[in-house]
């Protein structure tokens, strides 16, 4: 091969999985921009009335509410718990090997199949967790019959299914540190606290934020979990954006309709991961300045 | 300023982004089919002859189906039907979870992947106008298509009529082209443990008010009486069209009420009428005084199991349902589950809602004649009464099956199920105003009751609801 073409040829696979991601992209795009539904099978161009259809209806501010409430509460408690797990297995004792081990053992079951398992446990007759709560007084709540109770359910299984992923995330982020800036904050008397406010936290917020930008994004964009769970229900308490998508554009059979949503959905992600990322270099540097100091 | 690093964030936060568009893919075929135009003629013009049963001998007919004992009966009984045609049937078989959307996907792709699929009759709503079903009519009145024995008049007329449709909103059921044939149905009753009724002296209820007061005093008593955890009266309540469908619409229609007013070509959503708010505050107060708990995320299997488990002392649902756990060994409360019509609308009403599972040929299938045949075998004499009396496709569709004396010693042992499909059957119908958006409003619907159950105000959630299907349906 001509070395000039090389560079060429080994672009190709890129290319192709680019477009393999572009072309139904732009093809969705394209048809927003029509009435295409199960009864316009013959559709008109109606330009953006399809997004003004959305951005005017109730329906949509409920569900994008309702999709930030679950991305930011999930993402939250998974860095926590995820961060603070990360810092217990960091010590070195076989339990901490062990536990590491199990730890990723949620990571291996599908969302749904978690959600699904979680919706038998949760059910108040039959379900273990009010089994296991009635010694306490607590065997009769109805976890999902509540709006809030519906949404704190969803996100709770979200958190046990992703909390080891963000775990694993910081604690490799834990064991990647320079030790020496511990050994001498150690040499200066400083206690625990102090060196993990001044030392620990600052150097590893890189990686904790790189779990926060997965998690964000992907929680902004979940479906699985809620659908198998409450459908959405009750009332319109958990439909989320793309259970609103998937309802349109499946259900109901309005496709254009139905893929605005998706676009919409998209530009918040966009401009989410756009956001996060930007804030991610600048933490990057902080966490360099940090380790040089 | 680092240029190639920007650019980098950039190009990851693209390609993340680019991902919360799933959809996109699975509606990216196209703007599928020909508009539902229609050639001038059927392809059922083309059979000539005197009829033959090995006509397509040789041909491969492809078909899609839900899991379903109907289902199972079907396939055990396939290779008479190969034996008889010399064709072949290749199927896949879905759960009900996912089987509507891979329908739904597939017909609206605009291709042939199936020739013949199970459908109900508010799927003919959504897949008639856009011309994805085939019309039947002209394949039944062709007697070189059909054979003589295949007995039109002997599908209940209710039935027949319910896959019969003009494609206008609104307009009844029963005129209009044949777009599926009725193949196993099910109507919505109550189905009852006899032991919890016997030890608490309870009578099944012939209104509704009663049938609100049995399942309170289940819920209250039963765990006394030595039934562990029993609630009163197991009905769906997850948010799906499916939930308005089976017991709430029958006993709506029983009330006299109806989904909607029919102007001409105007549809006015009729369930804020005062009548209707009074009667959905009082279903949504039965479930919370003797329903199931967490009854937001009951389905049908939900509903049955509990009847079948002992812990609902009522079912009001298909009669199938609590079928499937009364054989004798299905469940722990097989023989002690009786069947009754249900309460009766103030004017002694006993309207009922029904699902009809049917068959259809998807209209772009480049074998209508074969699979024309074996529609016509599926929904046969032959093959129904097999399915009925050796298998479990019970609630007959035809008349001959459910007069036959085999059907009935089989269902004798079932206390009051054959009285209860006498009684009912006749009054058995679709109830729901036929119009292509119906998934829409019944999903609406049931997601307004699920917040009527939670304690908001039924005028208020039903006001919203007419306000919205109003603009959609309207």
């Amino acid at each position: 091969m001509r070395p000039a073409l090389r560079p060429y040829v080994l672009i190709v696979p890129a290319l192709l999985l680019t477009c393999g991601i572009l072309y139904p992209f732009g093809l969705g795009l394209y048809y927003t921009l029509f009435d295409f539904s199960a009864s316009e099978p013959q559709p008109d161009m109606v330009r953006f009335e399809n997004y003004e259809a959305v951005f005017t209806q109730e329906a949509f501010w409920n569900s994008a509410w309702v999709t930030v409430l679950y991305a930011v509460g999930a993402a939250a408690v998974e860095t926590v718990l995820g961060v603070a797990v990360a810092l217990l297995l960091h010590r070195s004792t076989i339990l901490g090997r062990i536990l590491e081990k199990i730890l990723i053992l949620p990571l291996m079951i599908a969302p749904v199949i978690a959600a699904i398992i979680w919706k038998l446990m949760l059910q108040p007759s039959v379900g273990v967790v009010n089994y296991l709560l009635r010694p306490f007084g607590l065997g009769g709540v109805q976890w999902t019959d509540t709006p809030t109770g519906a949404l704190l359910s969803s996100i709770a299984v979200d958190v046990w299914v992703y909390t080891p992923f963000v775990a694993i995330l910081a604690l490799a982020g834990l064991r990647s540190l320079p030790t020496s800036p511990f050994e001498a904050a150690a040499v200066d008397g400083a206690g625990w606290w102090y060196t993990f406010r001044r030392l620990t936290l600052p150097m590893l917020w890189p990686y904790v934020l790189v779990a926060v930008i997965f998690r964000f994004m992907d929680s902004l964009k979940v479906f699985d979990i809620i659908y198998a769970l409450t459908e959405g229900g009750p009332g319109d308490s958990t439909v989320v954006l793309q259970i609103r998508a998937y309802l349109e554009a499946i259900r109901f059979q309005r496709y254009s309709f139905g893929i605005s949503y998706t676009i919409v959905l998209w530009a918040v992600v966009y401009l989410a991961a756009m956001v996060l990322v930007r804030h991610l270099g600048k933490i990057q540097r902080r966490a360099a300045e940090v380790t040089t100091k | 300023m680092d240029t190639h690093a920007h650019d980098r964030r950039r190009f990851l936060a693209l390609s993340a982004a680019v991902a919360a568009a799933p959809l996109l893919t699975a509606c990216g075929a196209g703007f599928g089919g020909d508009g539902g135009a229609k050639g001038d003629g059927s392809a059922a013009d083309d059979v000539t002859g005197s009829f033959d049963w090995r006509r397509e001998k040789g041909t491969t007919v492809k078909a899609l189906l839900n899991k379903h004992p109907y289902t199972d009966a079907l396939i055990a009984d396939l290779k008479s039907f190969t034996e008889k045609t010399g064709i072949k049937v290749e199927y896949d078989v879905f759960p009900e979870d996912n089987y509507f959307d891979k329908l739904t996907v597939d017909l609206s792709s605009g291709r042939a992947s199936y020739d013949v699929f199970m459908l109900g009759a508010y799927m003919v709503w959504q897949y008639g106008p856009p011309g994805w079903l085939e019309d039947l009519g002209p394949w039944m009145r062709n007697s070189s298509a059909t054979e003589a024995d295949w007995d039109q008049a002997d599908f209940f007329p209710n039935l027949l009529q319910a896959d019969q449709w003009s494609l206008e909103a609104g307009a009844p059921l029963g005129q209009g082209g044949q777009y599926a044939l009725p193949w196993g149905w099910e109507t919505n009753v109550v189905a009852y443990n006899t032991e919890v009724f016997g030890k608490l002296g309870l009578k099944p209820a012939e209104t509704f008010d009663e049938l609100r007061e049995i399942a309170g005093t289940i819920k209250r008593k039963a765990p006394g009486a030595g039934f562990d955890g029993m609630y009163g009266i197991a009905v769906r309540g997850s948010r799906s069209w499916a939930t308005i469908h089976p017991g709430f619409m029958t006993m709506y229609a029983r009330n006299g009420l109806k989904d909607f007013t029919v102007d001409g070509e105007k549809l006015t959503p009729a369930m804020n009428t005062p009548e209707a708010i009074a009667f959905t505050e009082n279903w949504a107060g039965m479930v919370k005084q003797g329903g199931p708990p967490s009854w937001t995320s009951y389905t049908w299997y939900q509903c049955s199991s509990d009847l079948g488990a002992k812990k609902a002392g009522m079912l009001f649902d298909a009669d199938t349902a609590a079928y499937f756990q009364a054989v004798e060994g299905a469940s722990p409360a097989s023989g002690k589950i009786a069947f009754h019509p249900g309460p009766k609308g103030p004017d002694g009403s006993l309207a009922t809602n029904m699902w009809i599972w049917s068959l259809g040929m998807n209209a772009k299938s480049k074998k209508k004649s074969a699979s024309w045949l074996f529609l016509q075998w599926a929904t046969g004499k032959e093959h129904l009464r097999r399915s009925a009396i050796t298998h479990n496709h019970i609630d007959p569709v035809r008349k001959s099956i459910a007069e036959d004396g085999a059907y009935k010693d089989k269902m004798k042992g079932l206390p009051g199920f054959i009285e209860t499909f006498e009684t009912v059957v006749d009054q058995t119908k679709i109830q729901f105003t036929p119009q292509a958006q119906f998934f829409d409003a019944t999903t609406s619907w049931a997601a307004a009751l699920q917040e009527i159950y939670g304690g908001q105000s039924a005028k208020s959630v039903l006001n919203g609801l007419a306000g919205d299907l109003a603009d959609k349906v309207g």
